[in-house]
């Protein structure tokens, strides 16, 4: 066995760690001041820059753990195993951040904390999804390791074209019931506003990026370690029973 | 594919019509969960009028819930699922088999349900034909896409807790449609409904076809 690991961190990462912060940094400094303040919403629409690219991060983490569970099933490799999980557990994080975000926008901007606007109930549905997807995950992987994944897998592949359906089919049943659609977003923006927004999207790219790395490494090593407790135990019986450390 | 489809719905009918557990239970829940809307919401401000396309398909939507894990539930038993795999039937036929017999108990369900709306809602009845298609697309839905996630969450030890919640979110645009179509058959204007019945067969299709597809794996590898 190679030596342990005690951090899941490699040069590389660390480099997108410092980039994300910075990042971060940056948005903070144009989304609360060098930004100009919108003319119907005023200072409220400053958590757009925050808002909008959670979303966007956490519909691409779905698509993501889509992606990972076809590879999967065509490859059964290890890697894309842990990628799905990984990548569903962020985007979990992602699209909470996401409803509470846009909750605390809706209430100056709407007068309410909720409304059935498509976008959040298709959203929630989409927090739903991914936990449902998680547990079924959690409890896979206890199920032993010689039949493992599939399910997981298929809920996995499935995950994207759900969102999908939900979304288009809430979309259309709000759109009937609204008389006036509010249309959050300015359809116009520009200057500092659009790249203010553009530079929230890159940054919360590089977070989720970051973020990702490391859950699919610390999922790999979960593995490394599930797999090693046997061997150990292994070796435990057969020095108890006095036979050689080996393998038979 | 077909015929072995015929063969494990017939089966899964059989021990229906033995057991009587959808005729003795899951028949006498959606009643009750009808007379529990109406407890919940006061008969006398018409909300049940006009909301009883809506507890419908939720009443619908629970009763999928039980046919499905019972579904499933006579698979895990006794290495049946072991048996099955050995059975030489076409995976895709035992998909459509099972899903068969589910929709044949949910269409059961409905047709009692349909009667306690009627008679306990005072609902009217004015597009019988958008009403029965859209019953059979959402039914459709509801057996391909319920069979498909009950089985990937049979034979686990929370299999009861976590079916809800991963079926249910799936089948939102299921109840969206089919109470939008129903609202449009129940006193509102049937043309209105045909778009939403659209959105039903194909979801129902959607669903029909990946499980057909996806059955085999499953059913190897779990």
């Amino acid at each position: 066995m190679s030596a342990p690991h005690t951090t899941t961190s490699s040069r590389s990462t660390r480099v997108l760690g410092v980039l994300s912060l910075a990042g971060l940094a940056l948005l903070l400094g144009y989304a609360l001041w060098w930004s100009p303040p919108d003319v119907v919403q005023k200072d409220s629409v400053r958590i757009m820059y925050v808002h909008v690219p959670t979303a966007i991060v956490a519909f691409s983490a779905c698509g993501i753990t889509t992606l990972a569970s076809a590879m999967w099933l065509r490859k059964r490799t290890e890697g894309w195993w842990v990628l799905g999980a990984a990548s569903a557990e962020v985007g979990l994080l992602f699209t909470g951040a996401c409803l509470v975000t846009g909750s605390i926008w809706g209430r100056p901007t709407w007068g309410t904390y909720w409304t059935w606007d498509p976008r959040i109930t298709s959203t929630t549905l989409l927090f739903i999804l991914l936990i449902g997807y998680l547990a079924l995950r959690r409890v896979d992987s206890e199920a032993g390791a010689a039949h493992r994944g599939t399910r997981s897998a298929i809920v996995g592949v499935l995950l994207f074209p759900n969102v999908i359906v939900v979304h288009y089919s809430v979309d259309w049943w709000r759109s009937l019931h609204q008389t006036a659609t509010i249309t959050r977003l300015d359809p116009s923006i520009e200057g500092t506003m659009l790249f203010t927004l553009m530079l929230g999207i890159v940054v919360f790219a590089l977070v989720f990026t970051w973020l990702l790395v490391h859950r699919f490494r610390v999922g790999w090593l979960e593995e490394r370690a599930a797999g090693g407790a046997l061997d150990a135990a292994l070796v435990q019986r057969r020095a108890e029973a006095g036979l050689a450390g080996g393998p038979a | 594919m077909f015929r072995d489809a015929g063969l494990v719905a017939g089966k899964d009918l059989r021990i229906e019509l033995r057991s009587r557990v959808t005729l003795q239970q899951v028949l006498p829940f959606a009643v009750l969960v009808l007379v529990i809307f109406g407890l919940a919401l006061d008969p006398d401000r018409g909300f049940l009028g006009r909301a009883s396309a809506g507890l419908f398909w939720v009443a619908v939507l629970f009763c999928t819930l039980l046919a499905v894990q019972r579904a499933v539930a006579v698979e895990s038993a006794d290495g049946n699922r072991d048996a099955l795999r050995l059975s030489g039937l076409d995976p895709a036929g035992i998909f459509l088999g099972k899903a068969t017999a589910v929709a044949a108990q949910l269409l059961a369900v409905e047709v009692v349900l349909a009667v306690g709306v009627v008679v306990m809602y005072g609902v009217e009845v004015t597009g019988v034909v958008l009403l029965l298609a859209s019953a059979l697309a959402a039914t459709a839905g509801l057996a391909a896409a319920g069979t498909l996630y009950g089985v990937l969450a049979a034979g686990l030890r929370v299999t009861d807790t976590l079916l809800p919640i991963l079926l249910l979110p799936v089948l939102s645009p299921v109840l969206i449609g089919a109470t939008e179509a129903f609202e449009a058959a129940l006193g509102g204007v049937a043309s209105d409904g045909w778009p939403w019945c659209g959105l039903l067969v194909v979801f129902a299709l959607l669903y029909l076809t990946f499980g057909t597809l996806a059955f085999g794996t499953l059913l190897e590898e779990t």
